[in-house]
């Protein structure tokens, strides 16, 4: 656990870059510092490896005065990955992975080794190891130096903005790569950034600084997003804080109606009476097809022949409300179907149960 | 050419004291050792200023200064003062021609690091020494090379000076050619420390295709 004890951090000219902090980093969750530059988010976490020493107050490691340890053996057991990666240029991708195990004594064959492991962890083929940084794309770099964080196994990792100079499409495969190794690692992780979304998508707890290094709010995203703390927090979370939210609502939480899917070979001619505008229409194997207009049906036959319209569908287990409400706005019916793991439809979730859902979710935000 | 082929053709000039060998030898001799002093007093001077961020006006002044010095006035005042025992009036104009370029370059070289670079050395855990030795060093060293290079260079062409004060090397031809309107003579030493310093260029190149890691070399490598 790391803990900020009443940290301030103020400069020479009087600056107070960081104004009494006091929170808690648990360990092996996710803590992401947000905010707008000049909120002292990066001061923050390079108090922790003491790339800056507090003017007052007490960075705690497990209980432990940072201060009292001396630097560079401190940030030997803390893995650092900053914005564009610093990877060594000199050196092959695998000894830039290594750079702490050399550090730390290991002998080369078994760094050599550690480093090999991690570059697959974090999903980069082994044949970059021999290239040299500047013949990697910056995403590349960027896993490289997750990697190069990774080697000696360190139980705290700071990362200090290490995604934000990298294209969206990338940013995401990485930060979903982050959530993935944290899965298996639990390692106690402070993560900076100026990006709400990537915090709130991170972070299993949030604490948003205002400009001059004050805490505004710390929770987990959920809470962050249905009750800010004050105007500066709902100003920061944006316009659509309240779809986002949507995000953090498991898909448990909408009610099904088994009555709207029926098989492809259900015959037409009873289908037309039915007060429904629109059915699922599912294969033999129970997986959706498609939507089928009641009123358009023919008279006969089955419904293999029929036009169907296309459909939007979400994994209950897995999907956010969102990503439900997305669905649901992907089909003309204006239902989504909800479908299982093997992708076979479990119900359909009408605009009504939806409406339910987020009344419920709205009621929760005002308790 | 006809020169050229004079005294280039003409077997006395390949033996005795006067001989290419000799003299070739004896200009080398000055201008490693001017070289290398220059090394031991610029090297530890740039690293330490460009990794530390201190005495940065010192470089400025004295490549500044070392510029405006007229080389040959310096070494007649030397020889003025120190005599003409030793070799040591040839070496110090040499020494203070070759600093300033390996000065410059060095601290330039190191100081020029990515700030990120260091920021990130430091944050692995690495101590005040092993960043400037396993990081900043070898970002750096094409411009130390470089500073290096440009000093031999220079070095090797001005150690024809030497002769002025009745120094040996190839300044011997010349110098001896021109007072004995031996033109052939004053060609051919010429010819001589321009092969040389093209010689040395190549000797650099060489080093930095040995010393340099690829990954710094990127601005050279095709893609």
């Amino acid at each position: 656990m790391i803990t900020f004890d009443e940290v301030t951090k103020r400069y020479a000219d009087g600056t107070v870059a960081v104004d009494r902090l006091t929170l808690e980093a648990p360990t092996g969750e996710i803590t992401v510092f947000v905010g707008p530059s000049g909120c002292g988010k990066t001061t923050s976490l390079r108090m922790i490896n003491r790339m800056i020493d507090p003017s007052e107050g007490r960075v705690l490691l497990d209980g432990v005065d940072v201060t009292t340890i001396d630097p560079p053996t401190l940030r030997r057991g803390i893995g650092y990955v900053i914005q564009q990666a610093g990877l060594f240029p000199h050196r092959k991708i695998v000894d830039n992975v290594a750079t702490v195990p050399y550090l730390l004594g290991w002998d080369k064959k078994k760094a050599r080794d550690r480093a090999m492991e991690l570059l697959e962890r974090v999903g980069l083929d082994l044949k970059l190891a021999g290239r040299y940084p500047f013949q990697l794309s910056g995403g590349q770099q960027q896993r490289v130096g997750v990697a190069r964080a990774l080697a000696a196994d360190p139980p705290v990792l700071l990362m200090d903005e290490p995604f934000s100079a990298v294209d969206p499409v990338v940013r995401t495969s990485l930060q979903e790569e982050l959530l993935r190794l944290q899965a298996e690692l639990n390692k106690t992780i402070v993560f900076v950034t100026h990006d709400i979304d990537e915090a709130v998508k991170l972070g299993d707890r949030v604490a948003v600084l205002r400009v001059g290094g004050h805490l505004a709010q710390l929770d987990d995203p959920a809470t962050l997003l249905s009750r800010p703390a004050d105007d500066f927090v709902r100003e920061f979370l944006g316009r659509d804080r309240g779809i986002r939210r949507l995000s953090f609502v498991s898909g448990h939480e909408v009610g099904l109606r088994a009555d709207l899917t029926v098989p492809v070979s259900t015959e037409t001619a009873g289908l037309r009476d039915t007060a429904e505008p629109w059915l699922a229409v599912l294969d033999e194997d129970g997986r959706p097809l498609g939507w089928a207009r009641t009123d358009d049906l023919p008279a006969s036959g089955t419904l293999a022949g029929v036009p169907l319209a296309p459909y939007g569908t979400f994994d209950r287990g897995r999907d956010s409300l969102r990503a439900a409400l997305d669905a649901t706005l992907l089909s003309p019916s204006g239902c989504a179907i909800a479908v299982d793991d093997a992708g076979r439809a479990e119900g359909v979730v009408t605009r009504e149960a939806l409406s339910e859902a987020l009344d419920r979710v709205a009621g929760g935000a005002h308790a | 050419m006809n020169w050229l082929v004079d005294f280039f053709g003409d077997p006395a000039n390949w033996s005795g004291p006067d001989g290419i060998p000799v003299r070739l030898t004896e200009h080398l001799q000055f201008s490693t050792v001017a070289l290398l002093l220059a090394m031991l007093v610029a090297l530890p001077l740039g690293l330490w200023i460009g990794h530390t961020g201190r005495g940065a006006l010192l470089v400025v002044l004295s490549a500044n200064a070392a510029r405006a010095l007229p080389t040959l006035g310096l070494l007649v005042l030397v020889v003025l003062l120190a005599g003409l025992s030793t070799d040591l009036p040839v070496l110090i104009p040499l020494v203070a021609l070759a600093v300033p370029p390996i000065l410059v370059n060095t601290y330039e070289g190191v100081r020029g690091v990515d700030p990120d670079l260091r920021d990130a050395a430091y944050g692995m855990g690495l101590r005040g020494g092993q960043v400037l030795g396993r990081v900043l060093v070898p970002v750096a060293l094409p411009l130390i090379l470089l500073g290096l290079r440009l000093a031999a260079i220079q070095v090797v062409a001005t150690a024809t000076v030497a002769a002025f004060v009745g120094l040996g090397g190839l300044g011997r031809y010349v110098v001896d050619g021109f007072a004995t309107n031996d033109y052939p003579r004053t060609l051919g030493g010429a010819v001589l420390v321009a092969l040389l310093a093209l010689l040395v260029q190549l000797v650099f190149v060489l080093i930095q295709r040995l010393l340099v890691s690829p990954g710094v070399r990127r601005r050279n490598a095709v893609r």
